[in-house]
């Protein structure tokens, strides 16, 4: 009979602890042997101190790694994706194209940010360039929109900043980062609304990550205006449930949420199938280069796992924006529909971290059947070998480009159409080049060959 | 004919021809030399009469009740907010806790149960179980051609969720032009000027259903302005020629008992059931722009589902789907007829409000879009009954 799981939940999550009764898994304390550890981010602190010697076995898991703050926290997301684009710029990466305007083409994903009071003079400048722009101020370390304000003039942030410049009697913890203000966000009935999207990463270096395909948009209960008088409106301005919930237009039944489902129906049949094509893979492309922009600083750990819930905003051109990131994403549910999508969400984790409901073992690769991982599907699965050489290169790229970033690359600036027709076209070059030369091989049924063709492309 | 060139000479006879071919659809007897009656069968019409006269007499009494006149001109300056707030209905504070809708799908499965001996023929017809939409090639070349025939012939197969808007239209023959536009606007014009006890009837049913509804309240503002439009629509009324409905009447203020006083209440001649708006919801997948969206709905209901709350013997309506329904359920579950009948459950009961409103609300979108698609491809609402009988699939939603 095979081995029963053990595990350990220090968060009082029902959905999660459900899940793991409903898996006949047996509970056991944090210091007992568990294969599978739900923890807090202060006990993932408290692991993976240095100093607390605690070393990991080969048959346990835990659901965060060690730095995802670097992805989470709002300051340092920032940052890595900035020097991310730096250095493709610097590689001459095709990916790091900017238009005239100098701004990346492929690369521009997330809104202008900077970290105050760090930033603050290269924000004034920027800010006395755009006098009629909207910002939004946020708190670094906090969530579910606590402390966040909109301002559209600089002296709003001198009277808040005021204690700043007397930091050495009176020093402050608190940081913010400030950002563009999405102004023109797509709207549906009149109302904003943001993507909550979930994502399950493996690992980072090779890049390994799910994408959940149940998501869905979170609406404000106002009508979305961005006159000036309303700017203080919480209500007109931020999807956060936790906020939308105060209000008196909350409705209960379906608490403002609507499925990523419906969204795209939504939109195939009010702007047809291409438009909404390309939205969806530019999200891809946005989470991809998100997490690729975080891989350097990451901690690889074979042990770590962790589901993230992005948030998205889709302005008016639709174009997708990376708000933030969340790494633990709300499991409480607020409605029935919510109930139904996170049981299946946590049940689908560890469909795809203990196939066959069996104990995990870092050592062996063990990938899920593709068929078998619930609403989950791969979005990107690196190579290990290819990623080293790279690496073994002194983080030279010695002029190689992997194939999926051609595609990527080709899918982002001519369409999924051309992309496939020139994959499409690559496979029947390569098997005409056999047929032809099929009449004058030699017959041996113990032969196999690897070859390695060189395929030029043309501009056309 | 002048035309500019020869091409639009072409776009014209095409054109020409779907409105010949629109209006023979609606207009089904029009080569009988004899005009027939709009109901033959007696009892039937009896029914109908019978049950116009109960709706109305309870949309009166709600009056009564809660002392408030069926229309009544609003002043200026609530005019000119309604105006303002055209868009934002769904934040309008009004107090609707004292109406109620006229009458459910329960109360008109009374009457309907109570028609007798309807000698109607059985018609039965394939249910396709698994609705999906077809090949995107095949339908370009369709839309090209803008032949309103090829195009329902094509949504047989359920149409791409990128081309419905457009299939649809030309199925229906739906162009929205300046003068749609501008018609769209005077009806709006006329909502301003008169609060009709309809109106609260609307925000009622819109409350109690889209509002509430995890695929539909991103649409609620939108749905406000199409009914409330819709109510003040007498294009509507074209369809009471060949329904066997009569719109309700009602006498002008002091004109009591005066036959010339009489009017037509609402304007449109439809009051609305419980559970009314979610003919309009589907639609709000397809149609960004409320004019459009207007006239697609207008055109579904005067085509079809009018029928679905009317009683009448056409072989369409909802009498004959009531009828089909259960004989398909028989055939295809035997043993869940008998299980009912041996519980004294009858079927009609649960899937009587499945039925009036064409399944909305009851399947997720996309396979509503789908099952409508095959209702305009074969001009006709018997698949409404074939997907009834498939019950105990749909029960487990
Ligand atoms: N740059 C922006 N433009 C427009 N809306 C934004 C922007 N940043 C945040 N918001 C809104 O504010 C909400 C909260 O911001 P977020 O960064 O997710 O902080 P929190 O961690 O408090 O959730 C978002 O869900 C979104 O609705
Ligand atoms: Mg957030």
């Amino acid at each position: 009979m095979a081995e029963t799981v053990k595990y350990c939940c220090d968060l009082d999550i029902s959905v999660v602890s459900a899940n793991f009764e409903k898996r006949g898994w047996s509970p056991v304390g944090s210091d007992e042997d568990w294969n599978v550890y739900w923890a807090s981010v202060l006990t993932i602190r408290n692991i993976f101190n240095p100093e607390n010697g605690y070393k990991l076995r080969e048959r346990q898991i835990i659901n965060h790694f060690p730095t995802y703050q670097e992805l989470t926290r709002k300051d340092y997301i920032v940052k890595n994706i900035n020097r991310y684009r730096e250095e493709l710029d610097k590689q001459g990466s095709p990916l790091a194209e900017k238009d005239n305007m100098g701004k990346y083409i492929h690369l521009d994903f997330i809104p202008l940010t900077f970290a105050l009071p760090n930033d603050y003079n290269a924000f004034a400048e920027v800010f006395k360039k755009n006098p009629t722009s909207t910002w939004i101020m946020k708190p670094c370390g906090k969530s579910q929109g606590i402390g966040i304000f909109l301002i559209n003039k600089l002296s709003q942030l001198k009277k808040w900043s005021g204690p700043l410049q007397n930091s050495a009697q009176n020093p402050i913890t608190a940081t913010y980062v400030v950002s563009r203000y999405i102004d023109n966000p797509l709207l549906i009935g009149g109302k904003k609304f943001d993507l909550r999207l979930y994502i399950l990463v493996l690992s980072f270096k090779p890049l390994k990550v799910y994408l959940y395909k149940l998501g869905f948009c979170r609406f404000c209960q106002l009508k979305y205006t961005c006159n000036m008088s309303d700017l203080a409106n919480m209500f007109v301005h931020l999807t956060n449930v936790s906020i939308q919930r105060q209000g008196d237009e909350y409705n209960s039944v379906h608490g403002g949420k609507w499925t990523i489902q419906n969204l795209r129906l939504y939109l195939e049949g009010t702007q047809g199938k291409e438009v909404a094509d390309k939205l969806f893979s530019d999200i891809k492309s946005l989470i991809i280069h998100s997490l690729k922009a975080t891989a350097p600083v990451m901690i690889r750990d074979k042990h770590c796992f962790e589901c993230y819930g992005y948030d998205i905003i889709i302005s008016d051109d639709l174009k997708p924006w990376l708000i933030e990131v969340n790494a633990s994403p709300s499991l409480l549910t607020t409605t029935d529909n919510d109930r139904v999508l996170k049981h299946e969400l946590v049940d689908d984790i560890f469909k795809v971290m203990c196939p066959g409901n069996t104990v995990p073992n870092v050592e062996t690769d063990r990938t899920p059947d593709e068929n078998n991982i619930g609403n989950f599907e791969l979005i990107a699965d690196e190579l290990e070998s290819i990623d080293s050489e790279q690496c073994s290169k002194n983080s030279v790229h010695g002029g190689k480009w992997t194939i999926q970033n051609l595609r990527l690359y080709l899918e982002g600036t001519q369409g999924k159409e051309v992309a496939d027709k020139l994959f499409s076209d690559i496979k029947s070059l390569i098997i005409h080049s056999l047929k032809a030369t099929a009449p004058v091989m030699i017959r041996d049924k113990h032969c196999f060959e690897c070859y390695g063709y060189d395929i030029i492309i043309t501009d056309d | 004919m002048v035309c500019a060139n020869g091409s639009s000479f072409e776009d014209y006879k095409q054109k020409l021809q779907n409105a010949i071919y629109q209006y023979l659809l609606k207009h089904p007897d029009i080569r009988e030399p004899v005009k027939q009656e709009k109901e033959p069968l007696d009892f039937v019409q009896k029914a109908q009469t019978n049950w116009e006269r109960r709706i109305f007499k309870s949309l009166n009494n709600m009056c009564n009740d809660l002392g408030i006149a069926l229309s009544r001109k609003r002043p200026v300056s609530e005019q000119k907010e309604l105006e303002a707030k055209w868009t934002e209905l769904g934040t309008e504070d009004m107090d609707l806790s004292r109406f109620r809708p006229v009458y459910s799908p329960r109360d008109f499965l009374e009457v309907l149960m109570s028609v007798r001996n309807p000698n109607l023929s059985q018609v039965s017809i394939g249910v396709d179980h698994c609705l999906q939409p077809s090949k995107l090639s095949c339908m370009f070349p369709v839309l090209e051609s803008y032949q309103a025939p090829l195009a329902r012939e094509y949504s047989k197969q359920g149409c791409p969720q990128n081309l419905r808007a457009e299939m649809w239209a030309l199925i229906l023959g739906v162009e929205t032009t300046d003068a749609s536009r501008l018609q769209f606007e005077h009806l709006k014009a006329s909502v301003f000027l008169h609060d009709l006890i309809v109106d609260k009837l609307i925000f009622k049913d819109i409350n109690l259903t889209a509002s509430n509804d995890d695929q539909y309240f991103v649409f609620e503002d939108l749905l406000y302005q199409i009914l409330l439009v819709f109510s003040r629509d007498t294009a509507v009324l074209d369809h009471f020629e060949y329904s066997s409905a009569n719109p309700p009447k009602a006498h002008l203020r002091g004109g009591r008992n005066n036959e010339d006083t009489l009017v037509i209440y609402p304007p449109n001649g439809v009051i609305p059931f419980h559970g009314f708006s979610m003919f309009v919801c589907p639609l709000c997948y397809i149609y960004e722009d409320p004019v459009t969206l207007y006239m697609v709905f207008r055109e579904l209901y005067t085509l079809y589902f009018y029928l679905l709350h009317t009683v009448s013997s056409h072989p369409q309506g909802i009498l004959s789907l009531c009828l089909l329904f259960e004989t398909l359920l028989h055939e295809l579950d035997p043993h869940l007829t008998y299980h009912m009948a041996s519980k004294e459950i009858q079927p009609l009961k649960v899937v009587i409000k499945w039925l009036m409103r064409a399944f909305s609300g009851y399947l997720s979108a996309d396979q509503i879009l789908l099952l409508w698609d095959r209702i305009l491809a074969y001009n006709s609402l018997e698949i409404l009954a074939g997907v009834g009988a498939r019950m105990d699939k749909i029960i487990s939603f």
